[in-house]
């Protein structure tokens, strides 16, 4: 068996691999060989453990990790990509539960972690890190599984809002931290189990008042929270190794939150509280002028004309396309006029999709080459000498009244100029309003054609005239 | 040479009241840790978000090392079960964290 010294040691190469798996995703070529450094940092971390003189079990051990594995190979392999942001959820919710059942084995037993006090009990500050990593991960896992039900369509992605939400969570928030407390001083299971049940309660309340499409910054958060709580059971256990993945895992949640945030122009604090699909329902309402204004309505040979005739085609894919299952549809239409010559760029704005670069994932799954992909601040600057914008499945990332507007909702969200474009082309399947419940002045310029039409079938037909 | 004995002991004493408690050391590790992880994922191509989360999902799942831990002893008690459950919930994440993360970073391709 390895020293002590000869396993800290390798917990430090794996904590290394690991800081590269996540360094080589700086861009796609990197990625994969990265993807390899992390799995090989995992695989050691996993041997090094498995080779320590109190892990006997083999037998449980090996069966347990074959049947893991099994399914978790299997979902990876099945898993549509259009379903990533669910399939991530539940993973959180995954790591949450490990890492609560992990926590609760440690109090029942703590001579096997070797944290054990001279009486068998725990040390005070082993009772601190308990409490931080049991809640941490008890909240993980229930909000990580509601996050799921909606993302999957198994709950209503509306916000479930009820009257006294914010001080009933205040005051179990309160709870939680007065039972923490107490086990902290006496180490009993009593205040322990009534901590754990509250932050499970808790964790189902912070999400049912979010609504569906504010997922993308829910799932980053709780991304943040798996890392956590795997950090706070490394300080239980006295384990550098845990502590770094899960400080690695925890900031990168938070930055990818932070990113989500900032795109919508929200603060966290605002999301948390919830609700805003509920304001954008009662904005519907009030707003009966929408679809009174005369908008400029063609065919799809309309559209194949502008775009055939096109130097410069910029498209703006919203989550719609994903909806409508057009992808394969539009890489059809864009590959023909790469071949015509006519130079085509995709431009993404990084609320796209139900999770951070999801869209890209969506486009890359149907074969558009990742170069021709862009981010919104390497491209807006583009539109002003673009022939066609064609907006598919989005609207409010497009919608020019966050900039000029200062009393609309989303004044101050980033977003992609689509309307400084020559023409405009706007697939979509009515005048409804998007996520935010706005009315979208892009849709009324001179300059703008819609299409109504589904986005596959509109993919089509323009393909089908340009050919 | 008592001198020196002395001395030697009264150095071995300082040495000691000043080793800090493992707590600080584990906390030191953990704020390093951060930074790098701020600095390292700031520089992730935003077109790399999603597999960035799943594959952050598979390395969440080192708490691996503390289910098998208590999965480990032979006599098998709640302890053990817990753990055993807790090491077959992180081998699904472990292993569909990596591989759906490959799968989707074998998507990205240039433009032939």
């Amino acid at each position: 068996m390895l020293s002590s010294n000869m396993v800290a040691l390798a917990y430090l190469i794996a904590s290394v691999l690991i800081i590269f798996a996540l360094k080589g995703l700086a861009s796609p070529v990197s990625a994969r060989r990265g993807n390899t450094f992390g799995m090989l940092g995992m695989g050691i971390a996993a041997l090094v453990t498995l080779q320590l003189d109190s892990v006997q079990n083999y037998a449980w051990i090996v069966a347990a990790i074959a049947v893991g594995g099994l399914i978790g190979g299997v979902t990876a392999r099945k898993v549509p990509m259009t379903h990533m942001p669910q399939t991530v959820a539940f993973m959180h919710s995954l790591v949450g539960l490990a890492a609560v059942l992990i926590a609760v084995s440690a109090l029942y037993d703590p001579v096997a972690y070797g944290i054990a006090d001279s009486h068998g009990g725990l040390h005070v500050a082993s009772r601190i890190e308990l409490f931080l990593g049991t809640f941490i991960g008890a909240i993980t896992f229930t909000a990580s599984l509601i996050a799921f039900g909606k993302l999957q369509g198994l709950l209503s992605g509306q916000p479930l809002v009820f009257a006294g939400q914010h001080p009933i969570n205040l005051v179990l928030g309160l709870g939680m931290i007065g039972a923490g407390i107490l086990f902290c001083v006496n180490g009993a299971w009593l205040p322990f189990l009534i901590m754990l049940a509250i932050a499970l309660v808790l964790g189902v309340l912070l999400i049912v008042p979010i609504g569906g499409a504010d997922m993308p910054v829910i799932v980053s958060m709780l991304n943040s929270y798996s890392g956590w709580a795997a950090a706070g059971i490394g300080f239980t256990l006295g384990n550098n190794m845990l502590i770094i993945a899960g400080a690695l895992v925890g900031s990168s949640g938070a930055i990818l939150s932070y990113i989500m945030c900032k795109a919508m122009n929200r603060s966290l604090f605002n999301v948390l509280l919830g609700g805003f699909g509920g304001e954008a329902a009662a904005a519907v309402a009030g707003g009966a002028a929408v679809g009174e204004r005369p908008v400029h309505s063609g065919a799809a040979e309309d559209a194949a004309f502008l775009i055939g005739n096109a130097r410069s085609v910029v498209i703006i894919p919203g989550y719609g396309l994903a909806v409508a299952r057009a992808q394969h549809a539009l890489k059809e239409m864009v590959e023909l006029l790469l071949k015509q010559g006519v130079d085509v760029k995709f431009a993404i704005h990084p609320v796209a999709g139900r999770m951070p670069g999801h869209m890209n994932v969506l486009l890359a799954e149907a074969d558009v080459p990742y170069d021709i992909v862009f981010e919104m601040d390497e491209i807006n600057s583009e539109f002003a000498d673009t022939d066609v914008a064609l907006v598919i499945g989005a609207n409010d990332v497009v919608n020019p009244s966050a900039k000029t507007d200062p009393t609309s909702p989303i004044y101050g969200m980033p977003i992609l100029e689509a309307a400084k474009a020559e023409h405009v082309i706007v697939v979509k399947r009515s005048m409804a309003v998007g996520y935010a419940g706005l009315d979208n002045d892009l849709f009324y310029m001179d300059r703008t054609m819609m299409l109504f039409a589904d986005a596959k079938k509109a993919c089509e037909a323009i393909t089908q005239a340009l050919d | 040479m008592d001198v020196v004995n002395s001395s030697l002991q009264q150095a071995a004493q300082v040495s000691a009241d000043s080793a800090a408690d493992p707590f600080i050391l584990s906390f030191t590790v953990f704020v390093l840790a951060i930074i790098v992880g701020y600095h390292v994922v700031w520089n992730v191509t935003p077109a790399l978000h999603t597999p960035l989360m799943s594959v952050t999902n598979a390395i969440s799942s080192i708490v691996i090392v503390g289910a098998l831990l208590a999965a480990g002893p032979l006599e098998m008690n709640l302890a053990t079960v817990l753990g055993l459950i807790a090491v077959g919930l992180a081998s699904v994440n472990i292993f569909g964290g990596f591989m759906v993360t490959q799968r989707m970073l074998a998507m990205f391709k240039k433009r032939k």
